[in-house]
């Protein structure tokens, strides 16, 4: 393989893996999120901050996977 | 070969703004114009709002008032205090609606699509590294400074460096001494951890932004019409989300700051 295919099927490979067990991670913070709104509607409001923390920490790792995308050359 | 051709056929932003001209040495690249507009729209609205303060809101005061109103809601979920909230508000308040602002900002039409030579006269803010990092540099700097100013320079320093914690434990027999050598590794990768938090919070809101941006000129190379509104949608939703995620995360950064370290009293029985 030359080089530039290599770098294509990286920056693929970066993207796929590294984006895949965020979302898996974003899914299962959001499922549980509901699951306790739906037991206890009232917390929503308690919930949400926290809910968006988690999911932003959870989604950061994928953004480094993009930047790293990005700065391959 | 066939691939290579349409990917330099669309355009895709460079990671780096383009610099558009210079002053004296300085460089002004499209980011900073776009900057620059936020602030003028928020010092315009600044000047506005000065003027028509009454006691009976007018309905640019009631605005104004309704979105003060729902953040100092959230600030306070998170502070627990409502002292606390308005003493980082100046800070925190006037970040989340930068961002919020200038992530907006991006999705005008104009954004890309007008130029001056090759280069785009308008790029979202956030889409410069440098910009974030600066922001980023802001949040944790400065909830030090609250921090040694609220809990006094000793023990905020002793969250990293526990050398008050070492000195007590040097009488207290090996376990203690033991104990304490660990706390001070512990306190070496706090030190770690305050760096990747700027690290991490820059590099969020840039590449967020940056692969909207992306998203949106491809998609709009390849079909110009419709087909981009519904991710222009989401833009907006990731725009509102990263603006309060920055915030937030620079609110919690300042609280946990000035909070009195826990087990502190426990330590020195």
């Amino acid at each position: 393989m030359d080089h530039e295919s290599i770098v294509t099927l990286t920056k693929g490979l970066t993207m796929a893996i590294g984006g895949m067990f965020p979302a898996l991670a974003i899914g299962r913070l959001v499922a549980k999120a509901m699951e306790a709104i739906g037991r206890n509607p009232e917390a929503s409001d308690k919930l949400f901050v926290p809910m968006l923390l988690g999911a932003a920490f959870a989604e950061a790792i994928a953004i480094y996977a993009l930047v790293v995308v990005f700065t391959l050359k | 070969m066939k691939l290579k051709k349409i990917s330099m056929e669309l355009h895709i932003p460079t990671l780096a703004p383009e610099t558009l001209f210079h002053i004296g040495k300085l460089p002004i690249t499209n980011t900073i114009i776009n900057t620059w507009l936020a602030i003028a729209i928020f010092f315009i609205l600044g000047l506005v709002l000065r003027k028509r303060i009454h006691l009976k809101p007018s309905k640019i005061q009631n605005f104004a008032e309704f979105f003060l109103e729902k953040l100092l809601g959230y600030f306070d979920r998170v502070t627990g205090d409502r002292k606390k909230t308005m003493q980082f508000l100046p800070i925190v308040g006037s970040v989340f609606f930068f961002i919020l602002l200038s992530n907006w900002l991006g999705l005008l039409p104009g954004t890309g699509s007008i130029k001056i030579g090759h280069n785009m006269l308008l790029r979202p803010a956030n889409t410069d590294l440098n910009l974030t990092l600066a922001m980023a540099l802001v949040a944790v700097i400065s909830s030090h400074v609250f921090g040694l100013i609220t809990v006094g320079v000793f023990t905020h320093l002793n969250k990293f460096i526990q050398i008050g914690a070492f000195l007590k434990s040097l009488t207290k027999g090996p376990v203690a001494i033991f104990t304490a050598v660990i706390e001070l590794a512990v306190g070496v990768i706090e030190i770690v951890s305050e760096m990747a938090k700027v690290l991490s919070l820059s590099l969020r809101l840039f590449g967020n932004i940056f692969a909207g941006e992306v998203l949106i000129s491809v998609l709009s190379s390849l079909v110009a019409v419709i087909v981009p509104a519904p991710f222009m949608l989401f833009e907006l939703l990731v725009g509102l989300i990263q603006a309060a995620v920055f915030t937030i995360l620079t609110l919690v950064y300042l609280t946990v700051m000035t909070a009195q370290p826990h087990g502190h009293e426990e330590k020195a029985h």
